[in-house]
């Protein structure tokens, strides 16, 4: 039985194989509607989360499924003292499949070690949220039509961005593909990132503070938010929330066939004047999101697929 | 050098660093031992200087050899039977170690569940770095303490 707790677990054919049943489902939803008519998914969510859960919950519905679960701590056992390994052996009694966050990391690791069902890590803490990356490649591939020889820039809170540094890690895995790192010094991307990931996998990369530079050569431009529970100081926090806003003008020094990507929520780092530009790709990217979920909960459930 | 009786059977751990036996002799638990324990400090060594040595008086099957690779393992292993060295253990570096070292990362799930085991999986051979199963947070401690 197979888990999903980093994006890396997946080898670079299972990853292609995945994004090959996503593309399917994005094309012939019908053909997947009942492939789980007879499965339950459990969303075991510690921490409010908008679009992860009801993504999740969306792909199962779409394969026919049906899903059950909690939202916050304070609505399940854990609130009582309940461990995350006898939570999880009790879910396995109640459902086929698990997603799993929570502000613990490891605690979806922890799960999956008791568990009899599979588990997908749906984001624990700062440390990883696969799902995201699997979305994030996704879109990139089937806008692009791949992910080898693509320059990507990666813009903004390059620091604390845990998406970004789960890209990273999955794009060193392809041919030619070159990092313009956007950001201000203090939100530099980490020494192990740079040293462990980028240097060891002999990547192109280079280090820039301003995004006008970087929009002419990039073939995706991935936007992140300054996070603000992040900042031990408010101050830090408004001086770098408004150090990159990605508006129309700014859009014009982009080559034609550039798309812009963004993990959500955005708050100001992306003008509402990008929204209707063809380029614009963040809020495709989130559909993509559900048919890699679609993929994912078909592969881990082993499912016969369709013909 | 200082002469604290053969041993009949049991080993000796030998090339310990100076002024570490007695973190050692605790890390292994020795003091649980029954058996005799010597502990030989300042050792004149012509490779280290200065060495420490520790001769225990029991079967090898009680050493936690992973445990002692993972707090140095430049530490020669001998085994002694019949008054003799017999064998050498070479120590690595283990693949994990569990129970020997706690997460000190407060974001890790082992810091609100108790009840988990503290383990450790080595992520870099070369530049011996250790990394919370859990987490994945990197050891900053020093093993040889």
């Amino acid at each position: 039985m197979k888990h999903l707790m980093s994006p890396l677990d997946l080898s670079v054919e299972e990853l292609e194989k995945l994004l090959d049943l996503a593309n399917d489902i994005e094309k012939n939803p019908k053909k997947y509607a009942h492939t789980c008519d007879d499965k339950r998914l459990a969303t075991l969510f510690y921490e409010p989360s908008t679009r992860t859960r009801l993504s999740f919950e969306a792909a199962m519905m779409n394969l026919g499924g049906k899903v059950l679960g909690f939202s916050s701590a304070d609505s399940s056992s854990a609130s009582k003292g309940e461990s995350v390994a006898d939570t999880i052996r009790v879910t396995s009694c109640y459902a086929d499949i698990c997603a799993m966050r929570h502000p613990k990391e490891g605690a979806p690791l922890v799960a999956s070690m008791a568990s009899s069902i599979p588990v997908i890590n749906a984001g624990d803490g700062g440390h990883q949220h696969p799902t995201q990356t699997l979305t994030d490649l996704l879109t990139i591939r089937s806008l692009k039509g791949r992910l080898d020889n693509i320059t990507i820039g990666l813009c903004g809170d390059l620091k604390f961005g845990r998406t970004v540094h789960s890209l990273i890690e999955a794009l060193v895995r392809y041919d030619n593909v070159k990092f313009v790192l956007i950001s201000p010094e203090e939100l530099r991307i980490p020494s192990y990132i740079r040293e462990d990931v980028l240097k060891r996998n002999n990547m192109e990369f280079e280090e820039v503070e301003r995004l006008e530079d970087a929009m002419p050569k990039l073939d995706i431009l991935y936007m992140t938010r300054v996070q603000k529970e992040r900042f031990f100081n408010e101050e830090d926090y408004v001086r770098m929330k408004d150090f990159y806003i990605l508006d129309k003008a700014k859009m014009d020094l982009a080559k034609e066939d550039m798309f812009v990507l963004h993990p959500l929520p955005r708050v100001n780092e992306i003008s509402v004047e990008v929204d209707s530009d063809p380029r614009a790709a963040y809020f495709k990217q989130a559909q993509y999101g559900v048919y890699v979920r679609m993929a994912l909960i078909l592969t881990l459930l082993e499912v016969e697929l369709p013909c | 050098m200082l002469n604290v009786g053969a041993l009949k059977e049991g080993y000796v751990l030998d090339h310990i660093k100076a002024g570490k036996a007695m973190t050692i002799y605790h890390d292994l638990k020795l003091d649980k031992l029954d058996c005799t324990v010597a502990i030989i400090k300042n050792a004149r060594s012509n490779k280290m200087g200065k060495k420490d040595i520790i001769k225990v008086e029991c079967p090898i099957e009680n050493l936690d050899l992973d445990i002692l690779g993972f707090i140095d393992h430049n530490i020669t292993v001998n085994i002694i039977k019949d008054s003799q060295i017999v064998a050498k253990k070479e120590l690595k570096l283990p693949k994990q170690v569990v129970n020997v070292i706690k997460c000190k990362n407060p974001r890790c799930i082992t810091s609100i569940e108790q009840e988990l085991d503290h383990i450790f999986v080595l992520s870099d051979e070369e530049k011996e770095i250790y990394r919370c199963k859990y987490c994945e947070e990197k050891y900053r401690g020093k093993r040889n303490k």
